[in-house]
């Protein structure tokens, strides 16, 4: 709902919302040139500069004080009325003044598109949708990143994602002010307001009509600095009856041209200056540096517009389309799909057309839709996501209390599979609360809980036999997330290590596609047709087996090699597939992108921790960097004379300082140890290069992994840091296989 | 001190039967061709005296930009006559305005005379940009302005 509520207006006016955003982006600019070509103010009185500019210009009718500190004056010189800008200072006229017809022209357009006043309500409506679209989307993210307290750690997911994000969260205060004034302006443009102008005083009837003194020597006027005067009008020329209308920043008055004295005033009533204030917030006159702001919040409109329409593009694609549902009631299996961004649908359809070939009757629906009960169901499958800080995906909020009220037929058996990514916290924390709660409801499990980590084919396969196996026949599931388009690769060379030590591990290069790049990939400055830098993974799809395996890669594209670090493991399909390759032999795979695993920029030190193949996108970052940038390396192998990887490219950037330490540890030596123990040795060093600013880089097995955040944890507790503190700040990223 | 829509009171109930002797007429103002957004006009009879006696039309819809049509606004502020149902929107640059009027038959050819006052934001305020005397003979008759008004003709 409140999705909806986000990305329908986002879609609809996301446009005119751009529009206007960038017509007020110039208009932000008025201000601050204003600002910048105003003299500063001296300490004159309305008399004394009033006194100077009718010398100077005797038809003079008006002269008027802005919020900017500019002073015009307006005169008649027989031939029209004319315009002149006064120095605030001396009262001297500086030359004719002219108003930009640039900021006339944006200004038109930005309130009423020159199309009076349905333009004025299209501008009305927009800024209500920029107040809309910031909160909903503020709450939005609150809730994906587990609460209002976390509302400023790390985004991740897709780049486009990230953008919006990230510069939403710049944005927001300054959009929240920009839609909210911009709708109160609106109103009041429409007259919806009441009075925020300022009433009209009643022309004085008392005036004294003596001869007209000489406007310097007025002693209302002596007694009002130039500060608190908007507008002095000067009487006709020549009618003694005539006066001088005053408009300050306290209220409006008169002020009679013989003796001087105020002859009416009326204050500004609070409305009038609650409106000034909204005014000058909106508009930036008068506090140009605030207007400046805003003006930088409202650049990043368009792109929170582009990335917004992306995000719901790709979210859309990705929709789930069930060919052949079964009615709820006839169905002999439910499956149960929590989504929040739909990947989980392609696989609950994949498992949906597995099992209709077996011969089931199955009903694919939302968690939400969970029924009363389910007459013809053996089997309730639940196929679901974790949100945020363990909570429930969208299509699934409302699970739990419909559950409660769920009645489960005589025998009904379930399963649970969940959906996350190992990285985060509560890993597959909602899915383990659902099968908790339906095992409390009364249900026997089929299979125990399983989880699927980052969308992993092989988990899922797996889950598949499993379930098969307890259904009493083979289920065989083979679902491919959005498989992209695959490349063949030749392999140049491979370099083996580790067979000494039982971990056969080989370093593979291949040659890039010499395929020409298309002419955007050459716009773009891409050599190649493929494009990853080391951190990115490549999918490589073993022959005879559609599901891809992935693995980290070591080098970028364009250091023209394609290059992977793969250990055999025993029965692996892929891993003996490519540990049987041989130069000149060629692997179908694709590039995915992984860009939430890349080293920080910037001059803060990096420490990377891995253990046996996971060097390899490590010595990927060192090899590419040459802005020697303090990069701390600590390896874990078993024995250095035989699985040392990289050892020459290491020792080489440690003499070249792109890398600037390199700590090792090997477990098959005598005084043997792992890289856990290496890192809890140099605690004072962990704890010195974390707080200057250093970011931790891990990558290898789950175990190593495990043992890493332990021994982090152990060298940050004195100074009360923490892997889970630093990885709330992007700055403890790992990458585990 | 009171608001201006307060003092511009029901004034529909006094004019209300001098509408049985009025004249339907036709006011065609042709404005400048001027920079800027579209302007203020008040177009008001004056009595034989010069003093302000009744509004005719007012173009532009906004009463805080009332106090810049200064002999209009000044004549009528100590007068209850309302305006609202001889109001319009504001005219721009080049524009023409056309609308009709209700002027008293009593009051052609006896010493009334037509003014109009013009003002554009961030531009001149003009008052008198047109003076016309209310005579039979001008009838018709096209007057050129001084400020943003270029010419002006009333009809009855």
């Amino acid at each position: 709902m409140l999705r909806r509520l986000h990305s329908l207006p986002g879609l609809i006016a996301g446009l005119i919302v751009a529009f206007m955003a960038m017509t007020g982006v110039v208009l932000s600019l008025q201000p601050m040139l204003d600002h910048a070509t105003t003299p500063q103010a001296g300490s004159m009185d309305v008399a004394e500069l009033a006194q100077t500019v009718a010398n100077q210009l005797p038809g003079v009718t008006r002269i008027t004080h802005a919020a900017s500190g500019a002073i015009t004056a307006y005169y008649d010189a027989g031939q029209g009325a004319l315009a002149a800008k006064i120095d605030p200072a001396s009262g001297t006229v500086l030359g004719e003044m002219v108003p930009s017809p640039f900021f006339a022209f944006f200004t038109e357009l930005h309130r009423s598109l020159f199309l009076d006043m349905n333009g004025r309500l299209a501008s009305g409506l927009s800024a209500l949708a920029i107040v809309v679209l910031a909160a909903s989307g503020m709450i939005l993210l609150a809730n994906r990143l587990g609460g209002w307290r976390k509302l400023f750690t790390t985004a991740k997911g897709t780049l486009s994602q990230r953008l919006h994000v990230e510069l939403a969260r710049l944005a927001v205060l300054g959009l929240l002010v920009s839609g909210m004034t911009g709708v109160v302006m609106s109103l009041n443009s429409f007259g919806l307001l009441g009075d925020t102008g300022g009433t009209l005083s009643a022309f004085p009837t008392t005036v004294d009509g003596g001869a007209p003194a000489s406007v310097g020597t007025l002693s209302a006027l002596q007694a009002l600095p130039l500060s608190d005067l908007r507008e002095i009008t000067f009487p006709y020329a020549g009618d003694a009856t005539d006066v001088f209308t005053l408009i300050t920043s306290a209220g409006q008055g008169y002020v009679d041209q013989a003796t001087g004295a105020w002859l009416s005033f009326t204050p500004n009533g609070i409305g009038q200056s609650i409106y000034e204030t909204i005014y000058m917030l909106h508009t930036g006159q008068g506090l140009w540096w605030f207007g400046a702001l805003l003006g930088l919040a409202s650049l990043c409109v368009p792109v929170l517009a582009v990335t917004g329409t992306v995000i719901w593009w790709l979210r859309r694609r990705n929709q789930p389309r069930i060919a052949g549902n079964v009615a709820a009631r006839h169905a002999d299996t439910i499956i149960l799909v929590g989504s929040e961004g739909n990947s989980t649908w392609g696989f609950a359809a994949n498992l949906h057309l597995a099992l209709a070939a077996t011969g089931h009757k199955s009903h694919v629906a939302p968690m939400n839709a969970l029924a009363h009960d389910y007459p013809a169901a053996k089997q309730i499958l639940v196929l679901t996501a974790t949100y945020g800080d363990g909570t429930a995906p969208a299509s699934a909020k409302s699970f739990m209390s419909r559950l409660t009220r769920f009645v489960p037929t005589q025998g009904l058996r379930f399963a649970v599979l969940g959906f996350g990514d190992r990285s985060f916290e509560q890993f597959c924390r909602f899915a383990e609360d659902t099968a908790l709660a339906m095992r409390e409801r009364g249900l026997t499990e089929l299979v125990p809980f399983t989880s699927v980590d980052r969308q992993s084919s092989q988990s899922f396969a797996q889950w598949g036999n499993a379930l098969g196996e307890r259904l009493g026949h083979d289920l065989v599931l083979e679902h491919v997330p959005t498989q992209p388009a695959t490349n063949e690769l030749v392999l140049l060379e491979r370099t083996d290590f580790g067979t000494e030590v039982q971990a056969p591990t080989t370093v593979l290069r291949f040659a890039l596609p010499s395929e020409r790049p298309s002419l955007l990939q050459r716009l773009l400055g891409r050599r190649s047709s493929l494009n990853f830098e080391p951190g990115d993974l490549v999918g490589i799809i073993p022959p005879g087996n559609p599901v891809p395996r992935y693995y980290s890669l070591a080098s970028s594209s364009k250091d023209d090699v394609l290059e992977i670090c793969v250990r055999k493991m025993a029965g692996g399909v892929c891993s003996e597939f490519l540990h049987g390759l041989e130069p000149g032999q060629s692997i179908t795979a694709f590039i995915k992108r992984n860009p939430d695993f890349r080293p920080q920029s910037g001059k803060a030190p990096v420490i990377l921790i891995g253990a046996g193949t996971g060097i390899g996108p490590l010595a990927g970052f060192v090899g590419g960097n040459d802005r020697h940038q303090p990069y701390y390396l600590y390896f874990g192998g078993r024995d250095p004379a035989s699985d040392f990887l990289y050892a020459p490219l290491l020792r080489a950037a440690l003499a070249d300082h792109r890398l600037a330490g390199l700590a090792t540890a090997f477990s098959r030596v005598v005084g043997g140890r792992y890289v856990q123990d290496s890192l809890r040795e140099d605690a004072d060093a962990i704890r010195k290069l974390v707080a200057s600013g250093a970011q931790i880089m891990v990558c290898g097995g789950r175990q190593m992994a495990e043992g890493v955040r332990d021994s982090i944890d152990f060298c940050l507790a004195p100074v009360g840091e923490t892997v889970t503190s630093l990885r709330a700040k992007g700055r403890y990223l790992e990458d585990v296989y | 001190m009171k608001k201006l829509t307060a003092i511009l009171l029901l004034a529909t109930a006094f004019s209300a039967p001098g509408l049985a002797y009025a004249k339907d007429a036709t006011l065609a103002i042709q404005m400048t061709n001027y920079q800027g957004p579209p302007a203020y006009l008040a177009v008001y009879l004056t009595k034989p005296d010069g003093t302000y006696d009744s509004t005719l039309w007012v173009a532009g819809g906004r009463s805080e930009y009332y106090r810049h049509l200064r002999g209009w606004v000044r004549g009528i502020s100590g007068t209850n006559q309302r305006i609202d149902t001889i109001t319009g929107a504001s005219v721009g640059s080049g524009r023409t305005l056309k609308v009709g009027i209700a002027v008293a038959d009593a009051l052609i050819d006896a010493g009334y005379t037509i003014h109009v006052d013009s003002a554009v934001e961030h531009g001149a305020e003009n008052r008198d940009d047109v003076v016309l005397p209310l005579t039979q003979a001008n009838s018709g008759t096209v007057v050129a302005g001084n400020g943003y008004i270029s010419s002006m003709a009333v009809t009855f």
